[in-house]
């Protein structure tokens, strides 16, 4: 067996050494990422994926780990990929979500990763999705996205989770009506956390308010909940409606499908266009206009989008 | 800049200290160096740590430690670490650790030590320079 298919075996038999090793292949070799994640997709796809973003201070990590305990109660297992952002300036990052659910490490059925975002637009690092892909084939039960917490566009959430939670809390200075409308849209739940504040109840209205104009006569109404992470309150009733939202689109088959197909034709519209892009970028840098054009768009002779025109017409005619 | 591969870190607090000020310092100077810092917390038990190496698939560990438990605590993590397969994660340690203590340290495998004065430009530069390649 080669290393990768060493790796490779040891995931779907759920070796933790082998799960982490393969997470880190996929962020860092593509070559390799792609021949783990073809050996491992047939037996993903089994997981309930779960994405919970909001703004920072809103108390994420510390409400995923009480949601992590319950679901252990539950006898199921659990992944937790925890994304954070990677400085544009430097490349490193500081990866701090952990120390809330750092208790959880030595539990055998959960695994805790932290990844960073690595400037992927949206929030959302693409080895994300290959590393809940890996987590699922494993056998997780139950895999927990959390993301970046800009609050804003996180929509790239919804092509790796299938139930998306939105947690704010009162007082973060972050009034709901700034909540750009992509994420009211979107969110299945939302959850009021810290709801020992003074201002929980006037949040919980605020976001009654901007759902009701948004109240499209879809079949699942997202409900509201109030939870207090740090003391666990809220929790039990919150991990129910995980569930119910669970068996929601699981017995609603037709619109599973839909989905299903979308997210399929999602992921392979966007391979095709990397691997397009790439073979046609590095043909095209080869060839001496290339470099003829760039210098002509640095002097002002020629626009970035008519370089590209020109570019891409002399290689039309060519083949 | 996707595929760039990173240098994953574990800045671990082993024991019972009450601050994590230096901790923090060598992390945050890590990150700015481009590297990709997980840090724990305080209160870590040399269990915590050898499975957070695992699951975060780190490069290399850096062991805080002021209250003077070293001897007690690190041949417990190093030991974790082997059983877990980790041999190829490179360990360093920071902190109060007395001169007569380094070349037993050391001898359980702790690459080198840093003691107190040392620059965050003298750590960023070792780890640059002696960080294991991943096969």
């Amino acid at each position: 067996m080669t290393r990768t298919e060493e790796i490779v075996h040891g995931v779907l038999a759920g070796n933790r050494r082998s799960i982490a090793r393969a997470i880190t292949i996929i962020e860092n070799e593509p070559l390799k990422a792609h021949e783990i994640i073809a050996a491992i997709y047939p037996r993903a796809g089994k997981a309930h994926v779960i994405g919970l973003t909001g703004s920072g201070g809103a108390g994420k990590s510390t409400l995923i780990e009480k949601i992590v305990r319950e679901y252990r109660q539950k006898g199921k297992t659990v992944g937790v990929v925890a994304v954070d952002p990677t400085s544009p300036f430097t490349g490193g990052a500081f990866l701090g979500d952990r120390i809330r659910m750092q208790e959880l490490s030595t539990d055998e059925g959960v695994f805790i990763r932290s990844m960073a975002n690595r400037n992927y637009p949206g929030g959302l690092a693409k080895a994300t999705k290959d590393a809940v892909k890996i987590l699922d084939a494993a056998g997780k039960d139950v895999i927990l996205v959390e993301t970046v917490g800009a609050g804003q566009s996180e929509v790239e959430i919804i092509k790796v989770a299938q139930t998306i939670v939105l947690i704010h809390a009162p007082g973060l200075g972050d009034e709901i009506q700034a909540i750009k409308a992509g994420l009211m849209e979107i969110a299945d739940i939302f959850v009021v956390n810290k709801a020992d504040r003074e201002n929980a109840d006037k949040t919980m209205m605020d976001i009654q308010a901007m759902l009701q104009l948004n109240n499209n006569g879809k079949p699942w109404k997202p409900p509201i909940l109030k939870t207090v992470a740090l003391s666990g309150e809220g929790v039990p009733q919150l991990v129910e409606k995980l569930e119910e939202h669970r068996h929601f689109i699981e017995e609603d088959t037709e619109r599973k499908k839909k989905l299903l197909k979308a997210t399929a034709e999602a992921e392979l519209a966007e391979a095709i266009k990397e691997r397009t892009v790439s073979s046609i970028l590095d043909d095209l840098r080869k060839e001496g206009k290339f470099e003829e054009l760039l210098q002509k768009i640095l002097k002002r002779e020629i626009d970035p989008a008519s370089a590209a025109e020109k570019l891409l017409n002399e290689r039309l005619r060519k083949h | 800049m996707q595929h760039e591969r990173k240098i994953r870190v574990l800045i671990a607090k082993p024991g019972l200290d009450s601050h994590d000020r230096g901790a923090k310092v060598v992390a945050r100077a890590l990150r700015d160096a481009g590297m990709e810092v997980i840090y724990t917390g305080l209160r870590q038990t040399p269990e915590l740590i050898a499975e957070t190496a695992l699951q975060e698939d780190v490069d290399v560990v850096g062991l805080s430690i002021l209250s003077g438990a070293h001897k007690a605590l690190f041949p417990r993590i190093m030991d974790l670490l082997k059983k877990k397969g980790l041999t190829d994660v490179m360990v360093f340690a920071g902190g109060i650790i007395p001169q007569e203590d380094l070349a037993e340290m050391k001898k359980l495998g702790i690459k080198e030590i840093f003691g107190p004065g040392t620059t965050t430009e003298a750590i960023i530069r070792y780890v640059l320079d002696n960080v294991p390649k991943k096969t």
